[in-house]
């Protein structure tokens, strides 16, 4: 990974980590707030980045030939099937009950929330399991 | 003004400006370096430092291993510039239960790995692409996320 590639890395991660935190997605109560219908915020987060991602994906492969610092334009590979369902439906389990998902699990840390540890840590060994019981 | 304050009684303007900072994060990453930026394989590709594992060994978890860290470091610094600059830098804590926390990463974790893609592979990054799959995994999570969440506030209260 090239000095600039990394750097571009971090960058992105910053903006991705701020608007978790910004939005307040950071905040486990929050999160159930609108899995209990008391709030829809999450809806103008997810809808926001939603737009924006939608514009960028369709409109940088058509203006450039290749990434600025790179030398292509990956997809994101996603099939239905029983594992997507299954995975899926588990997945839901599992954040309506604690309210945190991979992402703030990690940029939570940055503002000071170690309980959200507890929940990074049940998630890293919840990955494990997955890829031991995969195959 | 009554709608607003009961769709969003805490205000809406910091979840729009929020939503779309993440968007900008996930378009820098793909503009400058074409890359796919869900959150979740992070916690696959890591375990491939230290278990030897042929699933775990995969290209695609080996190769992209140093980038996703990376990244994820990125998540901490950008949670930290908020902390220190926008919210007076007041710990954060949650009232939620650790086991609930633990428990519930551990579904979270093996739920997105076995689905291939979370919030935001799935949620940002998929539907962004206008995957299909994606938006019936996404309608898939939130129906049994708004599921546990009401059952565990009525009977875990």
């Amino acid at each position: 990974m090239s000095a600039a590639r990394g750097l571009a890395t971090l960058a992105a991660g910053v903006l991705f980590g701020f608007g978790l935190s910004y939005s307040t997605m950071i905040r486990p109560e929050v999160v159930l707030s609108f899995l209990r219908f008391e709030d829809f915020g999450l809806m103008l987060v997810m809808g926001g980045a939603v737009v924006v991602v939608a514009l960028v994906y369709k409109l940088a492969p058509r203006l450039l030939a290749r990434p600025l610092l790179g030398d292509h334009f990956h997809a994101h590979p996603s099939a239905w099937n029983r594992d997507t369902a299954v995975g899926a439906a588990l997945f839901g389990v599992g954040w309506g009950l604690c309210g945190v998902c991979p992402g703030p699990a990690i940029a939570g840390l940055g503002a000071g929330n170690w309980d959200l540890l507890w929940a990074l840590a049940g998630i890293a060994l919840g990955a494990l399991v997955q890829g031991l019981r995969a195959k | 003004m009554n709608l607003s304050l009961s769709l969003f009684p805490l205000g809406w303007q910091h979840y729009l400006l929020g939503g779309l900072i993440i968007g900008l994060g996930t378009s820098l990453l793909f503009v400058l370096t074409g890359r796919i930026g869900g959150m979740s394989t992070v916690f696959s590709s890591t375990w491939s430092f230290v278990v030897r594992r042929p699933f775990f060994q995969q290209a695609r978890f080996v190769e992209s291993r140093g980038w996703r860290l990376v990244y994820a470091a990125g998540l901490i610094l950008g949670a930290l510039v908020w902390w220190l600059g926008f919210a007076g830098g007041k710990p954060e804590a949650t009232a939620v239960p650790v086991w609930q926390l633990l428990v519930g990463g551990f579904f979270v974790g093996y739920g997105a790995r076995l689905g291939n893609g979370c919030t935001s592979g799935h949620g940002i990054c998929g539907l962004g692409s206008l995957q299909l799959p994606s938006l019936m995994a996404v309608l898939t999570f939130m129906a049994t996320a708004f599921l546990t969440a009401n059952l565990a506030a009525r009977w875990l209260a």
